[in-house]
């Protein structure tokens, strides 16, 4: 009668060791807990943005600039295959309208082999489902469309690659706090604790930053601006911050482009003492540059960056090296800050902002103090409460409400998940209601006593007959947390997490922990009369 | 030790309230408060004309119905879309002067409010600026930013929230729609784990409590935000907690008392069950009561939402959920000789 399994002791045992163990670290300052052993666990409750301070952007793939990038390629890919084809189909107006791109074949009778040919081009390169879809119209006309089911992974991929350069560009440590992480197909979240203004973020982010090497087509200003360009070029405005090398008119395909880029870092000229940009090339790029440096001396090329002037150089001698510098009338700050963006990458597609949220760390801390006041009271009033009604059981309730509490702390430290401002409300609900098992498993008691069951019975029948309600009863708020947590976007899912661990543990000690309590107490008291 | 202590003790240990004979005049009642309810949510909290509206709205009827809805709270910067800047200083915010910095930074409508500061009321001095949406969202902020030493000596920015219109739909629809899942996961629980009858009437409940507490920020124009939502599915779990605690214990007793009218049975059960109903409500109210006042504004909505619907869970799960067993029967043991109880709505 009344007796718990060595196993359920074992069981509360070690789970409450490692519940304070995890939740241990809560309680001391930053120093202390850098210096405990190492065996013990260190990982604090981590705080949501909102309670720490600091910037939040959610950024979105421009998904109209991916499609015309990809089916341009796609353009292209169908005429090499319709050229290069034996004998050769030939193809007039290759390009994209709208989600499509076209090619017009000059004889329409050739139909049926040129979409022998395209064929292939449909297929994923890894294989599974087809990537394009292919119509033919009139007059010959081709045109192929990127399935929605190959859209969505390439903007995976895409938010993939985004990531990696966006970590690069605002965190090139290594060593903040930032966190970058995909959120559906196509939206990235940038979580910047501590940073009040998110504009760095956002122009680090912003640029695309794509240097690019052309030849200056030497021409007076007035020719310029006469808009007679010879063919095959463009006029550049010099880059904003920059010395200014002022509008130059450069050839518009470049010779070479950043992608060939190995290092960049800043540095000062020995002689000058200026601050330039110096870079190594790649093998191949090194080879690029050495043949066009010898094959244009005494002419000038011009380095854009997002097809704007850095510099303007002539080249004296051939560079053959694969290193050079660049100067463009750089501060220390700005010289840093074009070597991360160069080091970094071009973002494989444009990006833009769609939700932005600051939050002022003293704000954070204010909504930290209040929450622990409103935690602190509900704390104590369910304590009183419970004392007040159920007298020596309602004690052991509450000490199984600590031990709740303890867990919970040391749960959500445990597996990382954030507490937000909505996560302390769900808190001190969980505190107010984990309390609800311990009411559910009493009442029966009540009940079985007055139907004049011996104390022994009472109990034991309170908590196996309570044990039904009680999982069906939290089942229910686990359901809620679980779609709460599916459609929640950060301080909402922070309220999922604290409301879900909240009812796995609250069970837990409501169930366990009293069980053992109420069984010692029976043991050594041996009442005839149930206390309550 | 005192014999009135455990106060526990001085609940009467067996209760004989009929609550089945209110239960025509609690569904009554409920009905009335459920239409206005949804009146009110369909026409701005009774201050709009949903005809006018739909007739000026664009698009196809789904998307017109969509802004009558809209119109139907006082929506938060995450479901309305745009622009919110809360500005801290501490001497005086001139209310005028701020507006005009928002109309020069952001062409459109541009609203000033002033605002309760912060508990500690660290800088005395508050206002938020609120923008519509706009392409550059950035462009604004900066501009405020950079103006806001003419408005208030020693003025900051504390906090900017900016959600663009995409955003903002997708968090409004993604939270009708959480609310709706919701509820249709308890109705297949309760249906798993009871009678379909039982799963009708823990929905009936559900949508009951879900009602009457967006009537509640209609009529009155609380600011509904995300943290309400998840106020609404949290009230969701509660209030079907309760209804779970009833329902088993009709369940037992249906099992124990293979005779008893249906009606009588209810009473029975929900008598059972009224202490712990009582306490654990209590406990609960006590601790959100105390969030309310203490929590801050941004808990403060969350805390009267739970409040509202904690009491209204309870009237709830002892009025609607209960009672509409009543009203489809259920099927009692296997020997039973009746299939179904009395199928009248007892009043």
């Amino acid at each position: 009668m009344l007796q718990v399994a060595r196993w359920r002791i074992i069981l509360v045992a070690v789970v409450t060791v490692f519940g304070i163990a995890f939740a241990f670290p809560n309680f001391l300052p930053q120093s202390a807990r850098d210096s405990l052993p190492g065996f013990l666990p260190r990982q604090a409750i981590n705080l949501g943005l909102d309670l720490q301070g600091g910037s939040q952007l959610l950024l979105e793939i421009d998904r109209a600039a991916m499609q015309r990038q990809q089916l341009d390629n796609v353009a292209d890919q169908m005429a090499a295959a319709l050229r290069e084809a034996e004998p050769a189909i030939r193809y007039t107006g290759r390009g994209v309208v709208g989600d499509a791109a076209r090619v017009r074949l000059v004889d329409p009778t050739q139909m049926e082999a040129a979409q022998r040919l395209l064929r292939p081009l449909a297929l994923s390169s890894t294989g599974g489902a087809e990537i394009l879809t292919f119509s033919s119209g009139a007059e010959g006309l081709i045109e192929a469309r990127i399935t929605d089911v190959h859209m969505r992974e390439l903007s995976r991929q895409a938010a993939q690659q985004s990531i990696e350069i966006i970590r690069r560009r605002i965190d090139p440590t290594g060593t903040s706090e930032v966190t970058i992480v995909r959120q559906g197909d196509d939206r990235i979240v940038v979580q910047a604790p501590g940073v009040s203004d998110p504009e760095m973020l956002k122009e680090r982010i912003g640029q695309t930053a794509l240097m690019t090497f052309h030849m200056v087509r030497e021409m007076s200003a007035e020719e310029a601006a006469s808009g007679r360009l010879p063919p095959g070029t463009m006029v550049v405005q010099p880059y904003p911050g920059g010395r200014g090398a002022g509008p130059e008119v450069v050839e518009r395909r470049p010779r070479f482009t950043g992608e060939r880029l190995v290092r960049a870092n800043p540095s000062t000229d020995a002689q000058t003492g200026e601050f330039v940009l110096s870079f190594q090339l790649d093998s191949q790029g090194s080879t690029l540059f050495c043949r066009i440096t010898r094959e244009f001396t005494g002419q000038r090329f011009a380095i854009l960056l997002d097809n704007q002037v850095l510099t303007a150089p002539s080249i004296n001698e051939p560079i053959c090296g694969g290193s050079g510098q660049i100067s463009g009338g750089f501060t220390a700050e700005t010289a840093n800050e074009l070597a991360v963006m160069l080091r970094a990458g071009a973002l494989p597609v444009p990006l833009t902002v769609i939700d932005e949220r600051t939050v002022d760390a003293s704000l954070g801390q204010d909504a930290i103090n209040a929450g622990t006041t409103a935690s602190i009271i509900a704390g104590v009033v369910t304590f009183v409460f419970m004392v007040l009604a159920y007298g020596l059981f309602g004690v052991f309730a509450c000490i199984a409400l600590v031990v709740n509490f303890v867990l919970l702390i040391g749960a959500m430290s445990m597996v990382g998940a954030a507490l937000t401002l909505p996560g302390i409300a769900g808190l001190i609900l969980t505190i107010a209601m984990a309390v609800d098992a311990n009411v559910i498993i009493y009442e029966r008691m009540r009940e079985e006593a007055q139907a004049g069951r011996s104390p022994a019975l009472s109990i034991d029948a309170g908590f196996s007959r309570a044990m039904i309600t009680i999982i069906d009863a939290n089942l229910t708020t686990i359901l809620a947390a679980m779609i709460l947590f599916q459609f929640g976007a950060g301080p909402v899912r922070g309220f999922a997490w604290t409301l879900s661990i909240g009812v796995i543990t609250s069970v837990f000690s409501a169930v366990l922990v009293t069980q053992l309590l109420i069984a010692w107490w029976f043991r050594m008291a041996r009442p005839k009369q149930m206390p309550i | 030790m005192a014999s009135f202590w455990p106060l526990i003790r001085l609940l009467p240990k067996k209760t004989n309230f009929t609550y089945v004979k209110f239960a025509g005049f609690a569904a009554v009642l409920s009905i009335l408060a459920v239409s206005a309810s949804i009146i009110s949510v369909f026409t701005g909290g009774f201050r709009a004309n949903p005809i006018e509206i739909y007739q000026q709205a664009d698009g196809s009827p789904l998307a017109r119905i969509g802004a009558i809805m809209e119109r139907g709270f006082n929506l938060g910067i995450d479901f309305r879309g745009g622009t919110s800047i809360l500005i801290e200083a501490p001497g005086p915010i001139d209310q005028e002067a701020l507006r005009a910095l928002g109309r020069s930074a952001q062409e459109g409508d541009v609203e000033v409010q002033g605002t309760t500061c912060r508990p500690t009321n660290a800088p005395p001095y508050c206002a938020i600026l609120n923008f519509e949406t706009a392409p550059d969202q950035s462009a604004t902020v900066e501009e405020i930013r950079a103006g806001l030493g003419a408005v208030a000596q020693g003025a900051r920015i504390a906090n900017v929230d900016s959600v663009s219109a995409k955003v903002s739909e997708e968090l409004f629809s993604g939270g009708l729609i959480a609310l709706g899942l919701a509820i249709l996961l308890m109705l297949v629980y309760i249906w798993f784990r009871f009678e379909w009858q039982f799963g009708l009437g823990g929905v009936l409940a559900l949508f009951h409590d879900v009602i009457l507490t967006l009537g509640l920020f209609s009529i009155f124009r609380l600011e509904f935000t995300l943290t309400i939502i998840a106020a609404l599915l949290t009230i969701v779990g509660y209030s079907m907690n309760d209804t779970v605690v009833v329902f088993d214990r009709i369940r037992e007793n249906l099992r124990k008392y293979k005779k008893m009218p249906l009606g009588e049975l209810i009473d029975l059960s929900l008598n059972e069950t009224l202490s712990r109903t009582i306490i654990t409500g209590c406990t609960a109210l006590f601790a959100l009561i105390g969030l309310y006042f203490v929590g801050g504004e941004a808990l403060s909505g969350f805390a009267l939402a739970m409040i509202f619907g904690i009491v209204i869970g309870t009237y709830s799960s002892l009025y609607v959920a209960a009672p509409a067993i009543l009203i489809w029967g259920v099927k009692r043991g296997r020997e039973g000789g009746e299939a179904r109880g009395a199928p009248q709505t007892a009043g």
